[in-house]
C-alpha cells in the first residue's frame, strides 16, 4: 500500500504503510499526526542502518529511557517494564509497544484504562495487589532518591495508614484493581497529572 | 477487629477474582492451560477475554489493556462474531465507525486552532501543571472576551456601520426627545475640534474624555431610535439591552460549564478530595515534566506537602485536644482579628468615597489647571483602589499568622479575603459613583431623575471610571514587570550582597496573578454596557499580558516552594469568577432598572428607564402573547413556579442523600464478604490438613 510519511518534519525518510497507519489510529487513541511524531521520535532512538524497518526492530531500556519525556520520571523503569512486550524479559520496546504507552498516556484515552495501567505500574512487586511495601516504594519513589528526601518511617506508616484507611474498601490491608480504580476516580486531579505528550 | 489472618497463598491464587486480573494483565505469557477441543494457544487469551466478559464486547478494541497484537486479535475476533448479525447491523456498525473515524480526524485538525497551544505545553512541561493552569485560564478569558466582543459588534455595531455607510439602501432614525423637559436634554462633550495641543489628545485617550467620548466607545454614541434596513426597522435599543444580557448570559453558562467538566466526580462524597492522601500520592506525579530541574523540585515539593500535611494531621489531633481557657483564648483572639481586618477594609471603602467624590468634583470644574494635574486627578480612583488591592493582601498575610489555623484553611481564608477587597472595592466605586449621580439636596433631580447638571450623559461617565480602570490596570502590570521584576533580577544575578541575595528572585505567585486578571474580568463585565467596545480592549490587553507573563515566568522567576494543585486552582478560581460576574449583575441590574436612563443621550432616551424598553416592546405583539408574557412577570406566576423549583431540589437532595447511604451499606458488605472469605478459605486450608 501507499507509505504515508512524516515528511514535513524533516528528516530522514520516516515512513509507515497506509494501512499499518490506519490500524494504528483504530488500535489506539492517538491521531494520525502524533503517531507519525511517535515514529520519527522512535527511528532516532535507533542506529543510522536499523532506521529503514523501525517497525520491528526493539529498542534496548537504555535506549528509551534518553527520551526526555521519561528520562526525569521516577516511575521510568517500571513504565517501561510494563508495556514491554519482550519475551527475554529485559525491557527492551518495539515500536507498538513505544505506541501502546502513547496511547495510554495520551489526552484521549479513557480514564479506565490510564487507571489499569496506573494500577500496574504502582504494583512494583507484580503480584495483582497494592500492599505495604508497593506503597511504601511509590512513596519514596515521590519523594525523590536520596537519603534524605525519603520521609521517616514514622510519617510513613501514618501516610500508608491514611492511604488505606482511605483506599481499602473490604479491609484486607491492600489494594486491589478495582479498590484502585474506584478511588482514582474520585481523584481530581489524575486525569491531567497522567499525561505524557510528545 | 481482629486483623485479618494470613491464608494459604496458593488459595488465594485460585479464586476466581485473582485469575480473572491476572489474565487481564498478562499478555501472551499468562495463558493458563487452552480448554480442550479449541483453537491453539494463540487464540486463547482473546477467546477467554471473550467469554469472561460478555457485555463488554462493544467496547472498541483500543479501550482494552492489552498489548497491540492481542488488540488486534481481539479486534479479529469481533470482527469474525459479527459475521453472522444482520444485513442491517452490519451496515449499521459499519456506518458508525466510519463516522468516529471522520470525527477523529476533525478532532486532530481542529486542535491545529487551540491558541498558544504549543506555549502553554512548553510552560507545561517546565513548570508542572499548577503554573500552567493560569496561562489556560488567560487564554481562556481571551476567548470569552473575544466572543463577547463579536456578540456586541455583530447585533449593535454592524447595523450602524452598514447604514452610515450607506449599503443597502437604509437610513438611522436618531432618537427625537418627547415629553421631555428641554433642560435635561442638553449635552454638549467637549469635542476638541480646531487648533488643540497634541499631549490634549494623550489625556483624552486615557481618561476617555474629550475626543474618545463622542466616538462609539461609549454608550452616548448610540442615540440611535432605530436603523432602517431596506424596509425592515431594526429595533436598536431593544438589541442593545438584549446583547448586554445576552453577554453576561453567555460568560455564566461557559464559566459553570467549565467548573463541571473537572468536577463530576464529588457531589455525593462531603470527604475533601483535593487533601485526600490518595490524590496526592496516586496523582501526586505530574507526567509532563521533560525538565530534569524541575523533577527535582517537584520531588521537593512533593516531600514538602506530604510532610505538612501529615504535621497538619498531627496538629488537628492537637486542636481536639485543647482547654476551655486556650479555647477561649483563640476565639477571643480571633474575634479581635476579625474586627481589625474589618476596620481595614472600612478604611479603604472610605476612602475611596471620598477620592472618587473629589475625583468627580474636580473633573466639573473647568480649570486652567496643569493637564498632568488634571490627568493625575481622573486617575485618583484607579491609584486608590490598586494600591488597596497591594496593601491589603500584605495585612491579612501578616494577621492570619495570629489566628492558629491549620494551614490549608489559613491559605484558603487569606485568599477569599483577598478576593472580598477587590471585588468590593469595585463597589464601592460604583456606589460612590451613583451616590454624586443621584445626588439631589435641592431640586436638582425633579425634572428627570438624576442630576443632569453635573452628569447630563451618566452612563458615558461610568463608562469612562470602568476605561480608565482598565487602563490603569493594564500599565501596573505592565509597569510592574518592567520597573521591578527585570531589577530585581538583574540585581539578584549581579550583586552578591547578602541582603539581596536573602530577598531572592520572586516566586511566580499564582493566586496573586490570578485574582488580579479576574479584578480585570470584573470590570469587563460590568463596564460592557456601558460601553460597548470594552470586550475588545479587554481581549487585546489579556492577549498581550500573556506574552508579558510568559517572558517575566521564564526569565525572571524561580518555581515557587509550595506550589498549588491544579486543579484546586483551577476550580476554586473559576468559582471566584463566577462570584465576580454574579457581583457584576448587581450595577448593571441597578442601573438598567432602577436608575433613569440619561435623557440626552444614548438608545434609552425616551423610556424613564433602560428596562422599559421591553414592556414597550412587548405592548407591541399581539394581544395573547402580551398577555402569556405579562402573566409569566407576575407575582401569580413567579411564587408557584418557586415552590415548584424548590420541590424539585429537595426531591434531588434526598435522591442524593438515598444514593450516599446506599454506598455506605455495600461499603459495609464488602468488607463483611472480604472476612467471610477469609474465614472459609482458613476453615478449607485446616480441613485439608486433617
Amino acid at each position: 500500500g501507499r507509505r504515508e510519511g512524516s515528511g514535513a518534519m524533516g528528516g530522514s525518510a520516516s515512513l509507515i504503510p497506509r494501512d499499518l497507519l490506519g490500524e494504528y489510529q483504530e488500535l489506539t487513541f492517538l491521531s494520525k499526526q502524533e503517531i507519525l511524531l511517535a515514529y520519527k521520535r522512535f527511528s532516532e532512538l535507533l542506529p543510522r542502518e536499523e532506521r529503514e524497518n523501525a517497525c520491528s526492530v526493539r529498542v534496548p531500556k537504555s535506549h528509551i529511557l534518553t527520551l526526555p519525556e521519561l528520562r526525569a520520571n521516577p516511575f521510568q523503569h517500571r513504565i517501561c517494564h510494563v508495556f514491554s512486550t519482550s519475551e527475554t524479559g529485559d525491557d527492551s520496546m518495539s515500536f507498538e509497544d513505544f505506541l501502546d504507552m502513547l496511547s495510554v498516556f495520551s489526552d484521549s484515552a479513557t480514564s479506565d484504562i490510564k487507571s489499569h495501567y496506573a494500577f500496574r505500574i504502582f504494583d512494583f512487586d507484580d503480584d495483582g495487589t497494592l500492599d505495604r511495601k508497593d506503597l511504601e516504594q511509590l512513596v519514596n519513589c515521590l519523594t525523590g532518591q536520596g537519603e534524605e528526601s525519603r520521609l521517616s518511617s514514622a510519617e510513613m506508616e501514618q501516610l500508608i495508614q491514611n492511604i488505606l484507611d482511605e483506599s481499602d474498601i473490604d479491609r484486607d490491608g491492600t489494594i486491589n484493581m478495582s479498590e484502585f480504580q474506584h478511588v482514582v476516580s474520585r481523584s481530581p486531579d489524575f486525569a491531567s497529572s497522567f499525561k505524557i505528550v510528545l | 477487629e481482629e486483623p485479618p489472618a494470613a491464608a494459604p497463598v496458593d488459595f488465594l491464587q485460585e479464586l476466581p477474582s485473582y485469575r480473572s486480573v491476572r489474565r487481564r494483565r498478562g499478555g501472551s505469557q499468562e495463558l493458563g492451560p487452552a480448554p480442550p477441543g479449541t483453537a491453539g494457544s494463540r487464540g486463547a487469551a482473546a477467546r477467554a477475554l471473550l467469554q469472561d466478559r460478555d457485555q463488554q464486547d462493544a467496547r472498541p478494541a483500543r479501550e482494552k489493556p492489552l498489548s497491540m497484537a492481542e488488540k488486534r486479535r481481539f479486534r479479529d475476533f469481533q470482527q469474525a462474531d459479527t459475521e453472522h448479525l444482520s444485513r442491517w447491523k452490519k451496515w449499521r456498525g459499519a456506518n458508525s465507525k466510519s463516522l468516529k473515524k471522520a470525527l477523529r480526524e476533525v478532532k486532530g485538525l481542529s486542535s491545529y486552532l487551540v491558541l498558544w497551544r504549543h506555549d502553554i505545553r512548553s510552560i507545561e512541561g517546565k513548570f508542572g501543571t499548577g503554573i500552567q493552569s493560569y496561562f489556560s485560564f488567560l487564554r481562556f478569558l481571551v476567548l470569552l472576551n473575544f466572543i463577547i466582543f463579536i456578540l456586541m459588534f455583530s447585533f449593535v455595531i454592524l447595523p450602524i456601520i452598514i447604514s452610515k455607510y450607506g449599503i443597502f439602501n437604509n437610513s438611522i432614525a436618531y432618537t427625537s426627545p418627547k415629553n421631555i423637559e428641554d433642560n435635561c436634554t442638553i449635552y454638549e462633550p467637549s469635542d476638541n475640534k480646531g487648533l488643540v495641543y497634541f499631549y490634549n489628545y494623550l489625556i483624552d485617550l486615557f481618561s476617555g474624555t474629550g475626543f474618545l467620548e463622542v466616538t462609539s466607545l461609549f454608550y452616548g454614541y448610540y442615540t440611535i431610535d432605530a436603523v432602517w434596513i431596506s424596509v425592515m426597522r431594526y429595533n436598536l435599543p431593544l438589541a442593545y439591552l438584549l446583547t448586554t444580557f445576552a453577554c453576561l448570559g453567555l460568560s455564566l453558562l461557559w464559566i459553570i460549564v467549565r467548573c463541571v467538566e473537572g468536577f463530576k466526580q464529588n457531589l455525593v462524597h462531603d470527604a475533601d478530595p483535593f487533601q485526600s492522601y490518595c490524590n496526592k500520592v496516586f496523582a501526586g506525579w505530574d507526567f509532563c515534566i521533560t525538565d530534569p530541574n524541575a523533577a527535582r523540585l517537584k520531588h521537593r515539593s512533593l516531600q514538602y506537602e506530604l510532610h505538612t500535611d501529615l504535621l497538619e494531621e498531627m496538629l488537628k489531633q492537637k486542636i481536639t485536644e485543647r482547654t476551655m481557657k486556650e479555647k477561649l483564648r483563640i476565639y477571643s483572639l480571633r474575634v479581635f482579628i476579625n474586627i481589625i481586618v474589618i476596620a481595614i477594609l472600612s478604611g479603604c471603602f472610605y476612602s475611596i468615597y471620598r477620592v472618587t467624590v473629589f475625583s468627580q468634583e474636580k473633573s466639573s470644574v473647568i480649570d486652567n489647571a496643569n493637564s498632568l494635574v488634571k490627568l493625575l486627578e481622573q486617575y485618583l480612583p484607579s491609584m486608590v483602589i490598586t494600591l488597596a488591592n497591594f496593601i491589603a493582601p500584605l495585612i491579612f498575610s501578616f494577621l492570619i499568622q495570629f489566628e492558629e489555623y491549620t494551614p490549608a484553611f489559613e491559605i484558603k481564608l487569606t485568599l477569599m479575603r483577598c478576593v472580598f477587597v477587590r471585588l468590593a472595592n469595585i463597589g464601592v466605586l460604583l456606589f460612590s459613583l451613583w451616590s454624586q449621580i443621584s445626588d439631589c439636596d435641592t431640586d436638582e433631580c425633579k425634572p428627570c431623575g438624576y442630576n443632569y447638571e453635573l452628569y447630563p450623559c451618566w452612563e458615558s461617565d461610568v463608562g469612562q471610571e470602568m476605561y480608565k480602570l482598565m487602563i490603569f490596570d493594564f500599565i501596573v502590570i505592565l509597569g510592574v514587570a518592567l520597573f521591578v521584576d527585570y531589577p530585581r533580577k538583574l540585581l539578584v544575578t549581579h550583586c552578591p550582597c547578602k541582603l539581596v541575595q536573602w530577598f531572592g528572585l520572586q516566586e511566580f505567585g499564582i493566586s496573586d496573578n490570578i485574582l488580579e486578571i479576574i479584578y480585570g474580568q470584573t470590570i469587563c463585565w460590568i463596564g460592557t454596557f456601558f460601553s460597548p467596545l470594552l470586550p475588545a480592549i479587554a481581549t487585546i490587553k489579556y492577549f498581550i499580558i500573556f506574552y508579558v507573563k510568559k517572558i517575566v515566568l521564564i526569565h525572571t522567576c524561580k518555581p515557587a516552594a509550595r506550589p498549588i494543585r491544579a486543579s484546586s486552582s483551577n476550580f476554586f478560581f473559576l468559582v471566584v469568577l463566577l462570584i465576580g460576574l454574579v457581583l457584576g449583575f448587581f450595577p448593571v441590574g441597578i442601573s438598567i432598572g432602577h436608575i433613569p436612563s440619561s435623557k440626552a443621550c444614548g438608545p434609552f432616551r425616551n423610556f424613564s428607564t433602560s428596562w422599559e424598553v421591553i414592556p414597550d416592546t412587548i405592548l407591541g405583539f399581539p394581544t395573547l402573547l402580551q398577555k402569556i408574557l405579562f402573566a409569566m412577570g407576575s407575582e401569580a406566576f413567579a411564587v408557584p413556579f418557586f415552590m415548584i423549583v424548590c420541590i424539585i431540589m429537595f426531591y434531588f437532595i434526598a435522591l442524593a442523600r438515598a444514593h450516599e447511604r446506599a454506598v455506605e451499606q455495600l461499603k459495609e458488605q464488602l468488607v463483611l464478604e472480604s472476612r467471610d472469605k477469609m474465614f472459609l478459605i482458613r476453615k478449607i486450608a485446616e480441613a485439608q490438613r486433617h
